[in-house]
């Protein structure tokens, strides 16, 4: 793995940052009942993502949960759009008719976005066999929630996947709840990433605070994967700052707990590799801030200016 | 004294087979347990075992004749060593009635049908299924089939027979039984691009998987604003077999229809079998093609042109009749024939049956103007009768034609309980021709 250089540092800052402004705004949002339905905010996951990008080549797929706004930004999806359709608007991804859970922009490679816990691996690992059968080279990273990984479909497409040597990079998000049941009150025996194991598929488990540790892992872990030697598992250990969803208090947790991982909270991490590296001083940094805010304060304004769909569009897109 | 060895049953659908060996020869001593012949059914050449011991008296039937029915004799076995076999008389006699037999059920169905370039000869519902896959397989390379059994073993109804050869495991691919995990694979490579045809071994196995067909296949276009599309084709026989039961006898097509997104087809004829499958592969949006396992074995003419196509949402009025309209579709199609033809005979109606070919979209307008001609309508079909295709018909009919209607609509199905195993049961489960006379009669007040 090449070095990271300086503005890869400021990239990987800024892309946490904004995920995290974007969220905040949209709880806001959520509050002021702009953005309806189910929200679930990504605040706190922020180095998983973002790790992961510094590693993807641009045709690369990828597939993931509903729990898609970070993905979204991190594959350099435009936040105006994201928010478009947060807030039901025609100039969203999904012209408004997918809303938080379900956005795609197939021209990025970003096949969602998928509502039903677990449904998204079977997909993820057919996008693979795609990437295969077309001998492109590509390989498409799919993530899993820690909940899905008790899902019957999960272990099917593993199955396949190491059966045909499919060219997929599951990362499952261990954020320690399934929706409020605990890791360990839903998941019988050790740790997920050893899951693959009965299948031949090699794991490992990462410190997903730490973007530094999942760039480094993500790294490796895709290479095995585009080679060809079929798929690999990274469970990456992160931690949900808010609820599952905009509706839960999160009361399963005790506030000692969220405040210990807030105390190694992912954004502060790199911060500080910055400043001790001198890569960025204090106020580049608040500038960098600043600029961030203020691109997520103007995709809201966008959004909140677009047009709702109108009622031909009702009918429109369910067949080709 | 000898003994007859029987043509035996190796499947639940098998009336016929052929016999691809002989394994013994006249004369020779054989013990039970020996296998004596291989013999070709609707599904696989299986190895036929002597129960009794004894001496090959007389082989009925030569290497390689066809369609001999089932419980008629093959072999005799005699517990003495015979010095000379007998002439062949018993055999002529077999291939004759094997003869008037064939020609029979060749002349049971007349279907009309529109297209000019049609074959003189026959074939299967199951080599029309099969030709039509290979023909868009070597024509698109993004068309693939995966599903069990379909390339080793060559189709567990021998469907997929010589696909495998001919295109290699690349795109004719076994999978393990793991419904929703191939299916959910099958959709994700039809997002990224490829034509995959997913074979459910039968239609019930696709419960495991309707998530990803319904929440995946059937709705991404719409979610993603027109973004992705899911070219995806599922098939395999749907419904009833024989004598399978509760669990392995199910009507799916009301199920499918239902959704927005799905298209529904369901063919009765090797023509119409060849027709919809290519529209199906074809089409850019997810379709549910319903088989039925009992007419895979139906032959019929079809076309040779290998862009033979039959558009979605039109219905075929298989004969035509001014009295009596039946809506139907699938292998009700073939007992709707048969009631229409006892009708003309035994009480002058004329019935016309339309065969509905797609389920979703559907061809309303066929159904409206040929209530419009008769007045009276009735529907046929397999499936359970609550919320049923019939039931939409019935909808649609009396919201488009209701002046026209002389008698309340009478809908034909199955009994609304599951499956029962006992053939007197599946009998009386399943609609039956004397069903549809009944229901016909109602409508003429007869």
């Amino acid at each position: 793995m090449k070095k990271l250089l300086k503005n890869d540092h400021l990239k990987i800052y800024s892309y946490m940052v904004k995920i995290r402004r974007f969220e905040e705004r949209s709880a806001q949002l959520y509050g002021m009942g702009e953005i309806g339905g189910f929200c679930h905010l990504y605040i706190g996951q922020e180095a998983v993502v973002v790790g992961v990008l510094m590693t993807i080549k641009k045709n690369d797929s990828v597939v993931t949960t509903y729990r898609d706004h970070g993905h979204m930004i991190a594959r350099g999806l435009e936040l105006k759009r994201i928010m478009s359709e947060l807030t039901g608007r025609v100039d969203g991804y999904s012209a408004g008719k997918g809303g938080s859970m379900h956005m795609f922009s197939k021209k990025n490679n970003f096949y969602g976005g998928h509502g039903i816990v677990g449904a998204q691996v079977p997909i993820g690992t057919g996008i693979a066999f795609t990437h295969k059968y077309n001998g492109d080279n590509n390989i498409c990273r799919t993530y899993i929630g820690d909940g899905a990984m008790n899902n019957g479909q999960v272990f099917e497409a593993f199955n396949l996947a190491a059966l045909w040597k499919l060219p997929v990079l599951y990362i499952i998000e261990n954020n320690k709840y399934g929706m409020g049941t605990a890791v360990d009150r839903a998941a019988a025996g050790s740790d997920l990433y050893k899951r693959g194991e009965a299948f031949g598929i090699k794991g490992e488990i990462i410190n997903g605070m730490n973007v530094y540790s999942v760039i480094k892992a993500a790294h490796k872990a895709g290479e095995f994967v585009r080679s060809g030697k079929g798929p690999y598992i990274l469970e990456v250990q992160t931690y949900r700052y808010r609820g599952h969803s905009m509706s839960d208090p999160a009361k399963y947790r005790t506030k000692a707990e969220l405040e210990e991982y807030k105390n190694s909270d992912p954004i502060e991490i790199v911060k500080e590799e910055i400043m001790k590296n001198k890569i960025a001083s204090k106020v580049e940094l608040e500038n960098l801030n600043k600029e961030i805010i203020e691109e997520v304060k103007s995709a809201v304004d966008f959004a909140l200016k677009s047009k709702f769909p109108s009622s031909e569009e009702l009918y429109t897109d369910v067949y080709l | 004294m000898s003994i007859e060895i029987l043509m035996p049953a190796l499947s639940p659908t098998m009336t016929e087979g052929n016999l691809s060996k002989w394994l013994v020869s006249e004369g020779q001593e054989v013990k039970a347990g020996d296998v004596i012949a291989e013999i070709e059914t609707d599904k696989a050449t299986m190895e036929v075992e002597a129960v009794d011991e004894g001496f090959v008296e007389k082989l009925l039937y030569k290497e390689g004749d066809n369609n001999i029915p089932v419980n008629k004799p093959i072999a005799l076995i005699s517990d003495k060593q015979s010095s000379k076999s007998l002439e062949d008389d018993n055999q002529k006699e077999h291939s004759e009635n094997i003869k008037s037999q064939e020609i029979k059920e060749d002349k049971t169905y007349e279907t009309k049908f529109q297209e000019k370039s049609i074959d003189k000869e026959e074939i299967t519902m199951r080599q029309a299924i099969r030709d039509t896959i290979a023909e868009e397989m070597r024509k698109d390379k993004k068309v693939f089939i995966l599903g069990e059994e379909v390339a080793e073993y060559q189709g567990a109804y021998k469907v997929t027979q010589g696909l495998l050869e001919e295109f290699g495991n690349k795109r004719v691919i076994d999978t393990p039984i793991s419904e929703q995990g191939f299916t959910g694979l099958g959709v994700g490579a039809a997002f990224k691009g490829l034509k995959p045809i997913v074979e459910f071994m039968t239609f019930n196995f696709s419960m495991q998987a309707i998530d990803q067909i319904i929440n995946s296949a059937a709705k991404t276009l719409y979610m993603s604003g027109g973004q992705i599309n899911c070219p995806i084709v599922f098939r395999g026989p749907n419904g009833a077999a024989s004598q399978v039961a509760a669990q392995h006898s199910q009507d799916f097509s009301s199920w499918y229809s239902h959704v927005p997104g799905l298209k529904v087809a369901a063919p009765s004829t090797p023509l119409n079998a060849k027709g919809l499958l290519r529209s199906a592969i074809r089409d850019p949006n997810p379709v549910i093609f319903l088989e039925n396992e009992i007419l895979y074995s139906f032959k019929g003419k079809v076309s040779s042109n290998d862009d033979f196509e039959i558009p979605f949402g039109k219905a075929n009025i298989a004969k035509e009749g001014k009295d009596t309209t039946i809506v139907t579709y699938s292998i009700m199609l073939h007992k709707s024939l048969e009631a229409a033809k006892f009708l003309k005979n035994e009480f002058d109606l004329d019935i016309e049956v339309i065969d509905l070919q797609s389920l979703r979209p559907i061809d309303s307008e066929t159904i409206i103007n040929s209530l419009k001609k008769t007045n009276r309508i009735i529907t046929v079909e397999e499936s359970w009768p609550f919320a049923s295709i019939g039931s939409e018909i019935v909808n649609i009919v009396q919201k488009n034609a209701f002046d026209y209607l002389d008698a309340p609509i009478i809908k034909v199905n199955s009994a609304d309980v599951p499956m029962p195993y006992s053939s007197e049961l599946e009998k009386l489960y399943l609609p039956q021709i004397e069903d549809i006379v009944k229901a016909v009669k109602e409508v003429n007040y007869i």
